[in-house]
């Protein structure tokens, strides 16, 4: 059941847990009562909103940025990572397999702020050996959500 | 431009076709197609784009070069996995050389049958409401067509009771189609053996028009044609539009005894030559690794047909519980308007577009038709509007009634 609550509010943060009830077939005392659960568990971190701040005027810079560190003894990645997740600047962080170690997410205003960010602080941190930073041009598709207009409805209504 | 050289192109058209009535709900499409901001519940599509590996493969297919006739009865990779689809989901044996054929969507396939078997004057049973095509394409085929009613107080499913009724001497074929578009009703395994027990009492022939039979909500699909004796009785109809969303592609397919089909292609052959290659090369990828795609459609179809039965009940429409295809087919009788009433007013008032009843046939007057083949913000949308709507006239009505 929790599975099918998470999928619905994946897909739309919005739905009331009346509205998921009857779409499951189940008491809506009890959606609400795993929602709030699933809330408190911290299975649900947050309803979130995608944004398309292109269309909506707003400027944005955001940059990916291949993090090389050095792992410490017993508490590996977790630490630096710790460390560089709660700049308020970086949006994600994730360990990677492959020729770098941390994948990091930076959002700035400008790309003399990112770039500042980036050679300033992130950089200079302690055990971190180098970085590659990509800026991203365009978003075409994020988090399952095509940007662009595509696949508009196209269906005719003079069908039977 | 209108052409008045004295030449009476009517004298030309065929009465069958001159005859034929035209769709009594054109005029309310068109009023839909010109007003703005329409949440269209009319729509008898998926919302649904066909799924990317399925069109993928279609891309490939042309890209390598397939693009010549195949064979008049399909391509032979697609008849097998067909034949291989009907026999693990419905359990039913078919020789993809002699058996199955490929049509242009499942409409061909009924019109063929139709034509196939009907002599001048035969009866064809149609249970109604029933899809719009039924009656029109009987009469073209020089069939008789006999509407059997159905009620929502037998949940919209035929009865072999109520059918017997309108069986005649004359009578010889039967078309069913559950799940039912517009009513979303299907026929549960007693009403199906009673059915085919009058079938064979009769010496009948059933069209079985399958094509909503992947979206059914209570239970594995069921075929017709599977029960005991009916696989020669049954020309069994289908279709990967609704299943795999893929209507535009115009792919479907036949399925019956080695002597119908062999007359069948015969009409096929002369008429279309053969399915378009690309789109049975889109369907032989549909059916070979769509499966899924299917699941997650119905399911969402699933979630979103609660939502509408539930809210449709709030506002207070009597609305019976569908269990296939994606309609819902609420009585509008409480707000005292005509179907047509109910529909051309909501469009104009609140911008929701829904099908009135009678468009399915005259047992379909005080019933709506809303699709909910719509995203979800949509049909929520298209809810809240319908509410306002209904409360303004049961509002209204109860005002009448108080002073009359």
């Amino acid at each position: 059941m929790r599975k099918k609550i998470l999928e619905l509010l994946e897909n739309n943060g919005k739905l009331t847990a009346k509205e998921i009830a009857v779409m499951l077939a189940l008491p809506v005392d009890q959606v609400a009562k795993e929602i709030t659960a699933m809330e408190e568990e911290k299975i649900i971190l947050r309803y979130h909103t995608l944004i398309n701040w292109e269309k909506a005027g707003a400027e944005e810079v955001a940059a990916l940025i291949d993090v090389k560190v050095t792992p410490q003894q017993d508490v590996g990645f977790d630490e630096i990572a710790g460390r560089i997740y709660r700049y308020p600047e970086v949006k994600s962080v994730f360990l990677m397999s492959g020729s770098y170690d941390l994948s990091v997410l930076v959002q700035g205003k400008s790309l003399k702020e990112v770039a500042t960010f980036v050679s300033q602080k992130l950089a200079t941190l302690e055990h971190v050996q180098s970085t590659v930073t990509h800026f991203i041009l365009k978003r075409y598709k994020q988090d399952g959500v095509i940007f662009e207009d595509q696949e508009a409805d196209r269906r005719q209504v003079l069908q039977p | 431009m209108t052409i008045t050289c004295g030449f009476e192109a009517q004298r030309f058209i065929n009465p069958l076709v001159k005859n034929l009535p035209p769709s009594g709900i054109r005029r309310f499409f068109d009023l839909v197609a010109s007003t703005r901001g329409v949440i269209s519940l009319g729509v008898g599509e998926p919302d649904f784009v066909t799924p990317w590996h399925i069109r993928e493969a279609c891309v490939q297919s042309l890209e390598r070069g397939y693009t010549m006739y195949t064979s008049n009865y399909g391509l032979p990779e697609l008849r097998q996995a067909i034949a291989g689809y009907l026999a693990e989901r419905f359990g039913l044996s078919y020789d993809p050389q002699k058996q199955v054929m490929v049509t242009i969507g499942a409409s061909e396939a009924v019109d063929l049958a139709l034509r196939t078997v009907i002599n001048p004057g035969d009866e064809v049973l149609i249970p109604e409401p029933c899809y719009v095509s039924y009656r029109p394409i009987t009469q073209l085929a020089g069939g008789v067509p006999v509407t059997v009613p159905t009620t929502m107080a037998d949940e919209f499913a035929l009865t072999a009771a109520r059918l017997e009724k309108y069986i005649t001497p004359r009578t010889k074929v039967l078309i069913l189609c559950f799940p039912n578009n517009p009513t979303g009703a299907v026929l549960n395994e007693a009403e199906m053996q009673a059915i085919a027990a009058l079938v064979k009492k009769y010496n009948l022939l059933v069209i079985s028009d399958e094509i909503y039979a992947e979206l059914r909500y209570d239970g594995p699909p069921r075929s017709f044609a599977a029960l005991p004796g009916m696989q020669e009785r049954t020309i069994l109809v289908s279709g990967f539009s609704k299943a795999f969303a893929m209507t535009g592609w115009r792919v479907g397919y036949v399925a019956a005894h080695p002597d119908f089909l062999a007359a069948m292609v015969k009409i096929h052959q002369y008429t279309i030559l053969c399915a378009p290659v690309m789109g049975q090369m889109a369907a032989l990828e549909a059916l070979r690794h769509g499966r899924q795609d299917v699941q997650r459609m119905v399911a969402e179809y699933d979630r979103r047909r609660r939502l509408v039965v539930s809210r449709l009940r709030e506002m207070g429409l009597e609305c019976f519980e569908p269990r296939g295809a994606f309609y819902v087919f609420p009585s509008i009788k409480v707000t005292g308007l005509t179907s047509t009433q109910f529909a051309e007013e909501l469009l104009k008032e609140e911008k929701v577009a829904v099908v009135p009843g009678p468009a399915f046939g005259s047992s379909g007057e005080g019933f709506i038709r809303c699709s909910y083949a719509t995203s979800l913000a949509e049909l929520t949308e298209a809810m809240n509007r319908m509410e306002r709507f209904v409360a303004r006239r049961l509002a209204f009505k109860h005002r009448a009634v108080a002073h009359a």
